[in-house]
């Protein structure tokens, strides 16, 4: 998944001349391939937002409706990240610690979200948890539908960033805490949690940078109501339908900058966090 | 990740299925562009908001069966009304447009996509009418009648959101008129509309995801077209609906694009649109037909205060003073759409 | 042994209502009107030809995307060059764009008004609402997995080897078949298969540039929201069915090979 590889040391032993060394061909085919999918047409939307001037780009951001959304986006993935974050290190502590049957099929499962394509996931949560709904659970069009649609798809990330880090984790350092006389909650803490937390801030970077962006899982179950259950993304698909593109650009470009900060700022905690640890 | 290093010979499979992919690559690319050069000459792309869909299941299928319409073929586009005239503004290569409300029809103009005379035929570019109405659903549990039941507490109502939705601008302006029609002032009547907002609890991107969002069970009434109610209740779901005794005449445009590669068979079509038989089966999808003798085969009433958006200025004048950045349904909805 | 327990049924408990039950419902949605109306939703030629939108978008973007990954990788892990590290940043990116504004981007650069849009329009290249325009979206949105898992795997297994083919005299191209390819292949094969889960559910970045040409424009993930506002709620449910059987498909490939990679 993608978590995986994250947050490694810089430090490469493959580093240096290989048989693939002096070819600057590849660099240049490399560049031009992520220059004209990528970092132009992103710069795109960044020229686009700052047309108007400084004055035109913060009108657009701070106009009523995309605060809003922007709020509402950032809150609802706050607490995404929250959850994900107790939730996700709970699931990959049963599926490593504990034994049962089925386990296999559990584990699985944890991908599911990744594999399935995020407007099928927002239409089976509206099937299940909307009007009508056979189990009598009703959240759509409400902001916390926004939260179960982010849980959702934002599943993997933390769960599958810890599960092999509590693999790979010494048990005599448990055991040694044990025998002093620590109970289960303590050991948890001061012994297990910590050398988790890289683990989870990774997760939790990758969570919140999905749940600031996400379109297709919360778009059939949020309704799209103004001040209400519209997120950012949503909002800017209705700007660039409604023709409002550097209302769109600006926006977007708040998402990015956030998304960017998130996984960058998360990168550094980890590496501080790892150094600490060492 | 893997501890040791993974040597040998690349297996058979292995670099066959590269090879797959490459040349997956090329077929793909080979027949991409195949298929743009077969694009036949008589292919029509139609551009159309999303309510008369099923409408134009029946209209295309016996305009095949016509002279003019053998042998042309239709590719459709269907999105919420200004979304699909921003597409067709930013490129989509659409021969016909239809639109539900005249102004998506005017920036085309402007942006010279569609002639200026576009609306100068006997029912001036119009070639369906409808009326908004208050859906409810079977039985009237709440017991809707009329305007003022909407704003009661407690009554959920669904409207399409104004910024992308062209239906919903009828929908506001119908509410708005309304008001104005049994003499309230226009404080009071955007008084009104602020009232109503309280009460919206789910504004979709088009007309027909709010018909959509209504009929999974969302919301006490809803405001819509006439038209797509009464579809809704040809598929088989147990809405009713009130026709209000005063309500806005809905009125839609279509045109021909002018950088159409086929604007005789574009012409043709719209021409078809206004005959006999592709206005009854507008009719049969509920819509009110614009030919009069068509009309009158279906029977509608007309409701006693009915009043048209040149009531209140023409689009253009509407536009600016009610849903412009600085209009005053704009800022009801700032001022009151934070407050629920 | 109670903690354990509780834990398990908690965890259980949580992935029952947010994975299992959603998921389960739509499969008994679909099939509870039986199996005849299942296959005459998804064998109507709008859902067939989004079908195979969607296969053709997703197969050119695998492959687009692997030939581009194993590069990157190369370039990133074996050259030493000044901005490498925001070269390697650049290509993570896409895994923080909200699929939106993917679609927005593309649409300011290659739509008719955008910077390269007018050019290509002259010349009778449409991009934004047809074919292309949906490939390069879903190239975009995929675009990282195949370096993120090839990278590392290329860092670890090192140089010697490579080193010495080329000293015994073997071309680069021949080192690159005999010698990198077989050490990069788990994880080439793993990025390859992430690669296709996204590309086949891609909806945000495809919904913005595609014009939704009804049989021409529309993939499988645009078909599911098409017919969900076109009152069909069967066939939005078994054109997600088709959608979820392949996720489960790719599901089983991911866990199939990470076995595999892991013995």
């Amino acid at each position: 998944m993608s978590a995986r590889g994250s947050g490694q040391a810089s430090r490469i032993p493959g580093a240096g001349r290989g048989a693939f060394g002096r070819n600057a061909l590849g660099r240049g085919v490399v560049l031009m391939y992520l220059s004209l999918l990528v970092l132009i047409p992103l710069s795109a939307v960044v020229w686009t937002s700052t047309e108007g001037g400084v004055a035109a780009f913060w009108q657009a951001i701070s106009s009523p409706e995309a605060l809003a959304a922007l709020r509402l986006t950032f809150g609802a993935a706050l607490v995404v990240v929250l959850i994900n974050a107790v939730a996700g290190t709970l699931i990959a502590w049963v599926l490593v610690r504990d034994s049962f049957w089925g386990q296999g099929f559990v584990n699985s499962v944890i991908d599911l979200p990744f594999a399935l394509p995020t407007i099928v996931a927002g239409l089976t949560l509206l099937v299940l948890y909307g009007p009508g709904s056979p189990v009598g659970i009703d959240v759509a069009y409400s902001p916390v539908a926004v939260v179960v649609a982010l849980l959702f798809v934002s599943l993997p990330f933390v769960v599958r960033a810890v599960q092999p880090v509590l693999m790979e984790l010494d048990r005599e350092s448990e055991e040694a805490a044990a025998s002093l006389g620590a109970g289960p909650l303590t050991i948890f803490l001061r012994v297990i949690l910590p050398s988790l937390m890289p683990a989870i801030l990774g997760g939790s970077g990758l969570t919140f940078a999905r749940s600031i962006g996400e379109f297709g899982a919360v778009v059939l179950i949020t309704g799209n109501i103004a001040f209400e259950t519209q997120v950012a993304s949503v909002y800017i698909f209705g700007q660039i339908e409604g023709g409002d593109i550097p209302a769109a650009a600006a926006v977007s470009v708040v998402l990015l900058a956030f998304s960017l900060l998130a996984l960058i700022g998360l990168n550094f905690l980890q590496d501080r966090w790892t150094r600490h640890e060492d | 990740m893997s501890g040791e290093p993974v040597t040998g010979r690349v297996g058979r499979g292995y670099r066959a299925a590269l090879a797959g992919i490459a040349l997956l690559l090329l077929a793909v690319g080979a027949s991409g562009c195949g298929a743009a050069a077969q694009e036949g000459e008589d292919n029509l792309l139609m551009a159309s908001y999303s309510t008369p869909r099923e409408a134009y299941d029946g209209i295309l299928a016996s305009y095949a069966r016509t002279e003019a319409g053998s042998g042309v073929t239709f590719d459709r586009s269907f999105g919420a009304s200004g979304e699909v005239s921003r597409a067709v503004e930013a490129g989509l290569p659409a021969d016909v447009v239809g639109f539900s409300l005249e102004p998506d029809m005017t920036r085309l103009v402007e942006g010279g996509a569609v002639a200026e005379d576009w609306n100068e035929d006997e029912y001036r570019g119009m070639v369906t009418d409808s009326v908004v109405v208050i859906a409810v659903r079977e039985g009237n549990p709440k017991d809707v009648e009329d305007w003022d039941d909407l704003t009661e507490p407690g009554v959920d109502v669904i409207t399409p959101s104004p910024s992308t939705s062209g239906g919903a601008k009828w929908n506001f302006m119908a509410a708005y008129g309304a008001q104005r029609a049994r003499g309230h002032s226009e404080e009071a009547a955007l008084g009104y509309i602020g009232d109503l907002l309280e009460n919206i609890s789910v504004q979709d991107k088009s007309a027909r995801e709010a018909m959509q969002t209504f009929i999974i069970g969302r919301g006490d009434a809803m405001l819509a077209y006439e038209n797509e109610v009464i579809q809704a209740q040809q598929l088989g779901y147990d809405l009713e609906y009130i026709v209000p005794e005063e309500t806005i005449l809905i009125e839609n445009p279509y045109a021909v694009v002018e950088t159409s590669e086929n604007p005789r068979e574009a012409e043709d079509f719209l021409e078809y649109l206004l005959s006999p038989e592709a206005q009854r089966i507008f009719g049969e999808k509920g819509y009110r037909p614009v030919v009069p003798e068509v009309r009158d085969e279906f029977g509608y009433r007309e409701p006693p205060g009915l009043f048209t958006i040149e009531d209140y200025g023409g689009w253009e004048t509407v536009d600016e003073e009610f849903f412009g950045s600085e209009g005053s349904v704009t800022g009801v909805v700032e001022e009151r759409g934070t407050g629920g | 042994m109670k903690t354990r327990l509780t834990l398990r049924t908690l965890a259980l408990g949580y992935l029952g209502f947010l994975i299992i039950l959603p998921v389960a419902s739509i499969f008994w949605f679909t099939f509870s009107d039986g199996l005849g109306t299942f296959w005459s939703s998804v064998t109507e030629p709008d859902a067939v030809s989004a079908f195979y939108l969607t296969l053709i978008a997703a197969g050119v973007a695998v492959a687009a995307n692997t030939v581009f990954g194993v590069l990157c990788a190369i370039v990133l892990v074996r050259h030493r060059f000044p901005g490498k590290r925001i070269l390697g940043a650049l290509t993570d990116l896409p895994l923080a764009v909200s699929p939106v504004i993917i679609g927005l981007a593309l649409i300011l650069v290659y739509g008719s008004g955008g910077w390269f849009g007018g050019w290509l329009a002259e010349r009778g290249i449409l991009i934004i609402f047809s074919i292309p325009g949906i490939i390069l979206a879903t190239i975009f949105a995929s675009l990282p997995f195949v370096v993120r898992e090839v990278a590392p795997v290329l860092r670890e297994v090192g140089i010697e080897q490579e080193q010495a083919s080329s000293t015994l005299g073997a071309s680069p191209w021949q080192t690159f078949w005999l010698i990198t390819l077989p050490s990069i292949r788990h994880g080439l094969t793993y990025g390859v298969v992430l690669t296709t889960a996204r590309a086949l559910g891609e909806f945000g970045a495809v919904a913005v540039v595609s014009g939704r040409i009804i049989g021409r424009t529309e993939t499988l993930t645009l078909h599911v929201e098409d017919r969900f506002l076109a009152f069909d709620l069967t066939g939005a449910y078994a054109a997600s069915v088709v959608l979820a059987l392949l996720a489960l498909g790719t599901l089983f490939a991911m866990n199939f090979f990470n076995r595999e990679e892991k013995a």
